[in-house]
């Protein structure tokens, strides 16, 4: 049995990811994952979750690229470059002469 | 020698001497969880027996790291149950680790509840950690339980498992592990002596130390 191993580095802080551990059941799991994640007082708790238990989702679509919808929008270093190609005057970008 | 520094000194290389045995699994046990947790185990008893030499330092007007590595094979007093080279016999090494670490939380508990207030100390820190090697040790007992060879393991071992207590403490090793579904009794217990395991323990453990010239400083 594999157990994904999340741990909290201090109260209130969210838990992340910190491994897994391979353990015939729970209670060697916790042993493990103990000694693994948490003897050097890296760790103020641990979670412990049987990897089965987890879902995964990998698929994401974006057919339409429809970037309006990320939270980080357009990019417009990218914009502004191509835009410079088409007017010629990518020489006199800020930082062109470090390039 | 005083009574104190004795206690201290039998139950320090007890513990120096396992933590050393237990270690040797290291990069070898089972499978690789296993190895982290129990050379973690290791190091901590390491850790048990260098806080009670300093104690007996003190007393001795010398350092721990001599009555660790300075003294010769004869003037250790740890038990023989802890001298035993397990390498290669896991169930032999679960059955040590359960016996001892039954045996011994005894013994910190009798030691918890002395009137010298410094080792009284000591014990109850030295057992918040034990607590965690008695889960891991009873864990695999539950495990390997109806297994014979750690069985066998059991019975040949506990004759020296009672040497680690006194002797008035012995009946308390006989109903813990009773409570814990293992019957054993009825052996003449083995008393603290070298044995012959010990002495290569001993050449192994010292030899950086006896290497180094004098003075050198670590």
């Amino acid at each position: 049995m594999v157990y994904e191993v999340f741990r909290q580095e201090r109260k209130g802080q969210p838990f992340q990811h910190a491994g897994s551990v391979t353990a015939p059941d729970e209670q060697f799991a916790e042993i493990y994952a103990r000694e693994q994640y948490g003897r050097r007082q890296e760790s103020v708790a641990l979670w412990l979750v049987p990897r089965e238990a987890v879902s995964e989702i990998d698929e994401f679509p974006d057919e339409f690229e429809m970037k309006y919808r990320r939270v980080d929008g357009y990019s417009i270093k990218a914009r502004l470059h191509e835009a410079r190609e088409r007017a010629g005057t990518l020489d006199m970008a800020p930082g062109a002469a470090d390039e | 020698m005083s009574d104190r520094t004795d206690l201290l000194l039998a139950v320090a290389d007890d513990e120096l001497i396992l933590g050393w045995r237990n270690s040797e699994w290291t990069g070898i046990a089972p499978f690789l969880e296993e190895d982290v947790a129990f050379s973690s185990i290791a190091q901590n008893e390491i850790g048990h027996a260098r806080a009670l030499y300093e104690l007996a330092a003190t007393e001795l007007d010398t350092t721990a790291d001599a009555l660790a590595f300075d003294r010769s094979p004869s003037e250790y007093r740890c038990a023989p149950l802890v001298q035993a080279r397990l390498i290669h016999d896991w169930a032999g090494t679960i059955a040590r680790h359960f016996l001892y670490e039954t045996a011994d939380a005894i013994r910190l508990d009798a030691l918890k509840s002395s009137d010298d207030a410094e080792l009284a100390g000591l014990a109850a820190k030295m057992d918040r950690e034990e607590v965690y090697h008695r889960m891991h040790a009873e864990m695999w007992a539950e495990r390997l339980r109806d297994e014979d060879r750690f069985r066998d393991a059991l019975e040949a071992q506990w004759p020296s498992a009672l040497g680690v207590l006194d002797g008035d403490l012995r009946p308390r090793l006989v109903e813990r592990v009773r409570d814990l579904g293992f019957e054993l009794n009825g052996a003449d217990p083995i008393e603290r002596e070298v044995s012959d395991e010990f002495e290569p323990l001993w050449e192994e453990m010292t030899s950086v130390r006896r290497s180094a010239p004098a003075g050198a400083q670590w």
